[in-house]
């Protein structure tokens, strides 16, 4: 059977070859700019993906080492800390003590590592959060809210399907809050009885 | 200086910070004229990668002018208007030294699966970003490059990641001539991908996403075929619908981990956060490919684990390629293709903030409100 006694509604994938042969390169050219221009494949810039030896600039075999890396959390699947690294907010309160505890005791290949780096951010966030409230800055629940009123936020969202997932997100953002502020004044209350007896 | 600072998520205000000091001897410091905010920083603001810390400055593309250097910098001086790739590499480790600069082994203490990353967690590094009016640069001399005086500051900026990222997503999708490439997701990288493809000798450019501002982008700039995956109850049947039952050949995925499309992953991954994101993007891409062929992957994806459909891609024998950009391994070969007009990064700029509006950049971007695909900052605007 030759392709030309394929009964016409039988899709490419069925057959041979593609039914519909893409447009010729002279149409390609001349409808898209640069069409091609990178069409051997051997000579693209991330082919082979290894390239040795890779022209870096680095004139070393092995850096400098960084000072300070005295009690620098590490993964437990590196040797050591590296010889260069970052030194933005040091581990610190208790949010610090979980993320040690992450780094020193689960590698990357457990979720425990992961999880408790999660547990770690949110406790931060609380540890920063009670400490505004008492600054001239306190957190609110969200930023760059001004933007709903100035920003088209009806006219963007019309038609849009994610608007659904979005209506979410003041029961996210809100919901820690809200939480949080009952569970204080639960607190209170029942030190405020405990104390009258 | 002034600094974007992250307070929890949804949070971010502008604060005072130190300007930052040189820590090794090959460090530079420098002054930041132009930072973008990417998608994957709102991974970073919707608190969905580990230990990002409270004060966290988060930005990775970034240009400026060097305002420091180390003792042992020779490539830099004081004054050169330098664009910095987004990854922190040394150059000289067993990964680096065969291009694999994204996977860099000596500037991430934190973790051995990921290498070092601006402003993007403790997880990357934990170096400060360049969200910012100053920002520390390890290796001078391996890292950043002085910005061509032909080039335009909004194309530098974006090429830092967005851009050669979009490249790099294309390569990775191995395309051959003739092929079919779906793109999936319009943004900046998804936009870069589709012109990249056409450079590759992709047959034909299909590009999905929901936003109408993007597909129309998709359309003029990238001369791609869109589809609306709101205009289908299921998207992945129109792909298979449009490439003669086939699937594509080869599909980018350009989403990563906060991917619309599906309710129920939406709300696991990115509200609940019963996994690592949202993997919408992905699911989709192994079910439209065709058997046998490629799925590239460049959006972003953390650590922890998602519910991705891998039992298909082993099943259709498919080629998952992914990674980090090495960016600077594709700088040159791009800066030739943004010289003649067969790349054109800044085209994919919708907004411009001052520093001090940040969160508003965030909100708006994070939202979708406003037709915004990309926002870049502006640190020292009024």
């Amino acid at each position: 059977m030759t392709s030309t006694d394929v009964p016409g509604d039988v899709p490419s994938a069925y057959v041979r070859d593609k039914r519909t042969p893409p447009p010729s390169r002279e149409e390609l050219r001349a409808r898209i700019p640069g069409w091609g221009a990178d069409l051997d494949p051997a000579d693209r810039p991330s082919y082979p993906r290894l390239q040795y030896p890779a022209d870096t600039g680095a004139r070393w075999d092995f850096p400098v080492r960084q000072p300070g890396s005295e009690g620098r959390e590490r993964s437990i699947e590196h040797a050591f800390v590296t010889p260069v690294f970052g030194t933005a907010q040091p581990l610190a309160g208790l949010s610090g003590v979980i993320r040690r505890y992450a780094y020193a005791r689960f590698s990357e290949g457990r979720l425990a590592h992961w999880m408790l780096l999660v547990v770690g951010d949110r406790v931060d966030a609380w540890e920063h959060h009670l400490r505004s409230f008492v600054s001239l800055r306190p957190d609110v629940p969200a930023t760059g809210l001004r933007t709903e009123f100035t920003r088209g936020a009806v006219r963007s969202r019309r038609g849009r399907s994610d608007v659904r997932h979005q209506l979410l997100d003041p029961v996210v953002v809100l919901g820690p809050w809200v939480a949080g502020v009952g569970g204080a004044v639960l607190g209170v209350r029942k030190l405020v009885r405990a104390v009258r007896g | 200086m002034r600094a974007m600072v992250y307070r929890g998520p949804y949070k971010i205000r502008v604060e005072d910070k130190d300007v930052p000091a040189i820590e090794h001897p090959n460090d530079a410091i420098v002054r930041v004229t132009l930072a973008a905010i990417c998608g994957s920083d709102l991974h970073l603001y919707h608190g969905l990668m580990p230990d990002t810390r409270i004060g966290h400055t988060f930005g990775h593309e970034f240009i400026g002018v060097v305002e420091k250097v180390g003792p042992s910098v020779e490539d830099l001086q004081v004054g050169d208007r330098v664009m910095v790739p987004f990854n922190v590499f040394c150059g000289s480790c067993w990964f680096c030294a065969r291009g694999l600069y994204s996977n860099c082994h000596n500037v991430n203490p934190n973790a051995t699966a990921v290498g070092g990353i601006y402003g993007y967690s403790h997880t990357t590094g934990g170096y400060d970003g360049g969200q910012s009016q100053y920002v520390r640069v390890p290796f001078a001399d391996v890292g950043p490059t002085k910005i061509p005086d032909w080039m335009h500051d909004e194309d530098a900026v974006v090429l830092t990641d967005a851009a050669a990222t979009g490249y790099f997503g294309a390569q990775l999708g191995e395309i051959a001539e003739g092929d079919t490439v779906v793109v999936l997701g319009a943004g900046p990288v998804g936009l870069i991908a589709a012109q990249s493809s056409w450079l590759m000798g992709a047959g034909r450019v299909i590009v999905v996403d929901h936003l109408q501002e993007r597909l129309e982008k998709a359309r003029t700039m990238a001369h791609a075929e869109t589809l609306d995956y709101d205009e289908y109850d299921d998207v992945v049947v129109e792909m298979k619908k449009q490439t003669d039952y086939l699937g594509a050949d080869v599909v980018i995925e350009a989403v990563g981990a906060e991917a619309d499309g599906n309710f129920l992953q939406q709300v696991t991954g990115t509200k609940l956060k019963l996994q690592g994101g949202s993997p919408v993007a992905l699911n989709w891409a192994i079910d439209g490919v065709r058997k046998g062929g490629t799925v590239s992957v460049v959006g972003a994806y953390g650590p922890i684990p998602n519910a991705v459909k891998f039992g298909d891609a082993l099943n259709k024998g498919l080629t998952l390629r992914m990674n980090q950009t090495p960016v600077k391994r594709q700088w040159p070969r791009m800066f030739e293709h943004v010289r003649n007009g067969h790349l054109t990064p800044r085209e994919v700029v919708t907004h411009r903030f001052p520093l001090e509006d940040i969160a508003e950049a965030y909100h708006v971007f994070s939202s979708k409100l406003d037709g915004c695909i990309k926002p870049l900052i502006l640190p020292d605007a009024a």
